[in-house]
């Protein structure tokens, strides 16, 4: 079986690993990393959606053994010093979401997103977030949620 | 990475609310963030999937791969000997325990409730039905026994349609036959409405079968200390799974605790009694050990209930000037192949709201229920009321084309005015409120209806090869199920009360317990803000527990948008009996008469001096009962159960323009308006997110969704791939606005808003794509409106190519 390193949240993990093991089943059944959840097993909700490397990927459809040497950011590691990330906050003001099943990934998403455009406009956080489904809050908040993330950020990142 | 600091996360939470909202005297109105949010957000949620218990066994089951089969054998023994797995069972070996799964609702005289095992032991009757599981030390090794169970299958023959199957030649569902039941309601002289009537609109529209999709998938978890027992269940329900539960399997009710923890969304389809929970609860009496069982997506597609699945024969009889004279609506309901919770009442939930709110002088109403080798129909956002909506407001757009009038004004010479309220109305509701006009001057304005018409006309006079479609629906809905007596008059197994509780804790801190059971709804959030106004205690003060029978005791669940309009004032009543109590103890400590008391902002006050006391400083002195009147018990803690007069009745208008490409069929939403009176409202920041939620679930009736089955009675649709979900990219931003007439028949005037756009919305985009292409010969287009069936109703081959 092989022996994987990788760190999830900031701390180091060796596992021995089935390798057809994936990497969500790692987080959940292995890791107690219960925040990432699994919506689907076609890789099209994206609830289970993590950064790995600093890119989100669904952990649903990464291997274990994929992520050997790398470094995981789930939702559960996202805040810093106590407080909740930006996108986070924004989620909550905006009333982003209901149930939450799709929230973990639906956050990770958008930080994503941002990579790519700090500052997007709605049209293209509605194709950002194409590959993230809710079934709860019909993305209109979602989409004021991440306008709002993105200009805290944004913010975050201007102020010396 | 730091972890997050609860405290700090929740004090962050606390001062962005303080910061955003102004400061008023009321918490019921305000847009208050939520309470549960934090967890969710952070990934600290108990998800049922997420718990686990010591030695917690994995169940997977085996599942029909044919519409309709005899199962001549089952064979699991080479199952049981790989390595990592406990057991295999068969149906044959749940058949003396398992008993049969519940409906509750037997709608007529004529109805027959088949047997429904929740193992099938001789028959299976959908693809997708379990007959086989096994019991693994983990997923991936139950997994892999799946494939080592050996079933022989003798096929027969899959009904599939509805009329054939209502043929009498049809092969046969159960042996009683493919009718499931019938009803037939009439009110006042229908032949006499048809007779010499100007118009009459005769149609034919198709409900498609959907899929509820909430993003949890179902999940069980069940264990046994030896004598009771405790199932954890990504359920709406709760209260009404431990009685039937006790019902089906024999376990004594009180020896079964049923938790629902966190809840990943249900849109109904969590509104049931399920198979695997019954299952999971005999595998945990069988084994000893804790189980669990989570089902993957394309297994929910499977066997979670679908919802809607009707046709619909409507006939409107009018005068020339477009006054309604009677109603005749003739449903197909597509059972599937069993009546599981409520699944002939689905139908039925629809039969007193076909004439919406619209006046006429004849009704009637006949429904047929049909067994078909599917899986089952049952509750679905709305759950008969989008349907009769839609065949409602569709044919009311046919009835304005047909007497070139436009759809607005034809809805205007119907509908009931704003002073005829309380209004009964041809099927004997009574409708205590509302205001269409109001309304629709307030939709009609926000759209901008007058200018996008002209734009539509010169559209046309142009032959622009996109087109301007403009949907109107005016609706209205019955929810807050429901009155006991009521539901007693409709045959219900059950009555629709709420009970909710209210406990003072020393600390003057109070705990709230309800038996609705929230999952998205944001009740802890809406209650804590109506005990904060009731009691005059701090909104941070008070803490919402649901969820656990051990807990909430006493309840009747969430769904058919009751949790307010019923369990909120349940709570309410409860905070009035607190309130009854701190004022005699206040009286005696206070030294005066409980008359000479007035109640203010959560403190008893003397009358005319500085004298007061709060009732989170009585509540520590109940608690140290050190000094109590004689025979006042030592708390202020209080229940009580509410049980409403009526149904309430929200409204709204809702418009929508389409831009509709003639070349290729495609369908763009181009500007969605929304006014709903659900009248007075807890939360608005809520009730946004439901209707903003609701809106885009009907949308995705219109637009995208459908369970298909192909011909042998697979389903074709098992994964998120194949059934069409809408994304941030398939859905507009939509324009809300709100009028309040309040409900008169609580103490808050509200209404409920769970279900409102679902029901309102699916009609307006299809009225909206119908009136795109009208004058290109148009009448109808099947739904989801994809752009091959739009293309094709253009090419005029509209129903051939509709079910292609």
């Amino acid at each position: 079986m092989p022996r994987i390193t990788v760190t999830v949240d900031g701390i180091k993990y060796e596992e021995d690993v089935e390798p057809r093991l994936l990497l969500v089943h790692l987080l959940r059944e292995r890791l107690g990393k219960t925040g990432t959840p699994v919506g689907c097993d076609t890789s099209n909700c994206g609830a289970c959606t993590v950064m790995l490397d600093g890119k989100s990927v669904k952990s649903c459809s990464v291997l274990a053994v994929q992520a050997d040497g790398c470094d995981v950011v789930t939702i559960e590691g996202l805040g810093a010093n106590g407080s909740m990330h930006p996108m986070q906050r924004a989620f909550h003001e905006e009333h982003a979401l209901q149930c939450g099943y799709c929230t973990p990934g639906m956050v990770m998403a958008a930080i994503d997103l941002l990579r790519d455009d700090p500052d997007p406009s709605e049209e293209t956080i509605r194709h950002g977030l194409e590959g993230n489904l809710c079934r709860c809050t019909g993305y209109c908040n979602i989409v004021r949620a991440v306008r709002r993330g993105a200009q805290e950020m944004g913010q975050a990142v201007s102020t010396p | 990475m730091t972890e997050l600091d609860a405290g700090q996360v929740a004090e962050q939470i606390a001062q962005s609310d303080q910061i955003n909202e102004p400061v008023s005297a009321s918490e019921v109105g305000r847009p208050r963030r939520r309470k549960e949010d934090a967890r969710l957000l952070t990934g600290r949620t108990q998800w049922t999937d997420n718990i686990s218990r010591p030695g917690t066994l994995h169940v997977m089951f085996l599942r029909s791969p044919m519409a309709h089969a005899r199962i001549v054998r089952v064979d699991v023994s080479a199952a049981r000997d790989l390595p990592g797995v406990v057991a295999a069972f068969s149906g044959e070996d749940f058949a003396a325990e398992q008993g049969s799964l519940p409906c509750a609702w037997p709608v007529s005289e004529d109805i027959v409730i088949p047997e429904h095992p929740p193992m099938a032991t001789s028959e299976v009757r959908y693809v997708g039905e379990a007959v086989a599981c096994v019991v693994a030390t983990d997923r991936y090794r139950a997994a892999d026994a799946l494939d080592a169970i050996d079933v022989e299958y003798e096929q027969l023959p899959a009904v599939l349609d509805m009329n054939e199957a209502l043929a009498a030649d049809s092969p046969k569902v159960h042996e009683a036959g493919n009718q499931a039941f019938t009803a037939k309601i009439t009110t006042g002289d229908i032949e006499a409405a048809f007779r010499d009537a100007a118009v009459v609109i005769d149609r034919t529209y198709v409900q498609q079968r959907l899929i509820p999709s909430a993003m949890e998938p179902r999940a069980v978890l069940a264990d046994t200390d030896g004598e009771a027992f405790t199932i954890w269940s990504a359920t709406q329900i709760p209260h009404v799974l431990r009685v039937m539960l006790a019902v089906v399997t024999g376990i004594p009710e009180h020896k079964l605790r049923v938790i629902a923890p966190d809840v990943g969304g249900g849109f109904g389809s969590k509104l049931q009694v399920t198979a695997e929970e019954v299952l999971c609860l005999l595998l945990t009496r069988k084994l000893g050990r804790p189980v669990k069982w989570t089902e993957s997506r394309s297994e929910g597609n499977l066997t979670v209930h679908h919802g809607r699945d009707q046709i619909q024969h409507i006939r409107l009889a009018a005068d020339a000037d477009g006054r309604i004279r009677g109603l005749q609506v003739n449903l197909l309901a597509d059972m599937g192949a069993y009546l599981m919770l409520v699944t002939p009442g689905v139908p039925m939930l629809g039969a007193a709201m076909f004439n919406a709110i619209y006046k006429m002088d004849a009704y009637e109403f006949g429904c047929v229920g049909v067994f078909t080798t599917k899986m089952p129909t049952d509750a679905y956002r709305g759950a008969g009321r989008p349907e009769a909506t839609f065949g409602i407001e569709r044919v009311m757009d046919e009835l304005a084309a047909e007497l070139r009038m436009d759809p607005v004004e034809v809805r205007k010479r119907n509908w009931i005015k704003h002073e005829e309220f309380p209004y009964t109305t041809i099927s004997g509701l009574t409708y205590d409120s509302g205001n269409y006009e109001a309304a629709t001057d307030k939709a009609l304005s926000l759209f901008g209806y007058d200018k996008l018409r002209a734009e539509q006309a010169d559209r046309r006079d142009r032959g622009d090869p996109v087109q301007l479609g403009i949907g109107v629906s005016t609706y209205t809905e019955m929810c807050g199920l429901a009155p006991s007596r009521m539901l007693g008059a409709a045959n219900y197994g059950a009555g629709g009360w709420e009970h909710g509780a209210v406990r003072m804790l020393p600390t003057g801190k109070v705990e709230v317990i309800t038996g609705t059971s929230p999952h998205g709804q944001g009740h802890v959030t809406s209650w804590s803000q109506i005990v904060a106004d009731a009691l005059g205690v701090p909104f941070d003060d008070i803490t919402v527990l649901h969820g656990d029978t051990a807990v909430a005791h006493k309840g009747m669940d969430t769904y058919g948008s009751r949790s307010l309009v019923v369990g909120g004032m349940a709570v309410l009543k409860a905070c009035d009996k607190v309130k009854d109590k701190a004022r005699k103890l206040a009286a005696h400590v206070l030294e005066c008469s409980p008359d000479d008391l007035e109640f203010d902002a959560g403190a008893f006050k003397v009358r005319g001096t500085d004298s007061q006391k709060t009732i989170q400083e009585l509540a520590y002195a109940a608690f140290t009962a050190h000094d109590l009147p004689d025979g006042v018990e030592a708390r202020l803690d209080s229940d009580a159960t509410f049980d409403p007069e009526n149904y309430s009745f929200p409204h709204g208008t809702h418009l929508c323009a389409v831009e509709v490409d003639t070349e290729t069929g495609m369908v763009k939403i181009r500007s969605y308006v929304a006014v709903d009176d659900i009248g007075k409202v807890i939360n608005p920041l809520i009730v946004e997110g439901q209707i903003h939620g609701g809106i885009a679930q009907g949308i995705a009736q219109a637009l995208y969704e459908e369970a298909v089955y192909d011909t042998e009675g697979n389903l074709l649709t098992t994964t998120m791939a194949d059934y069409l979900l809408p994304s941030a990219a398939d859905l507009p931003s939509m324009t809300l606005d709100r009028t309040e007439s309040p409900a008169t028949s609580n103490p808050l005037g509200v209404k409920g808003v769970g279900e409102a756009g679902t029901i309102a919305s699916t009609p307006a985009v299809v009225n909206a794509i119908v009136d795109a292409l009208r004058p290109r010969g148009v009448q109808d287009v099947q739904m989801p409106c994809t752009p091959e069936r739009v293309w094709r109703a253009l090419a005029g081959q509209g129903q051939e190519g509709a079910r292609q």
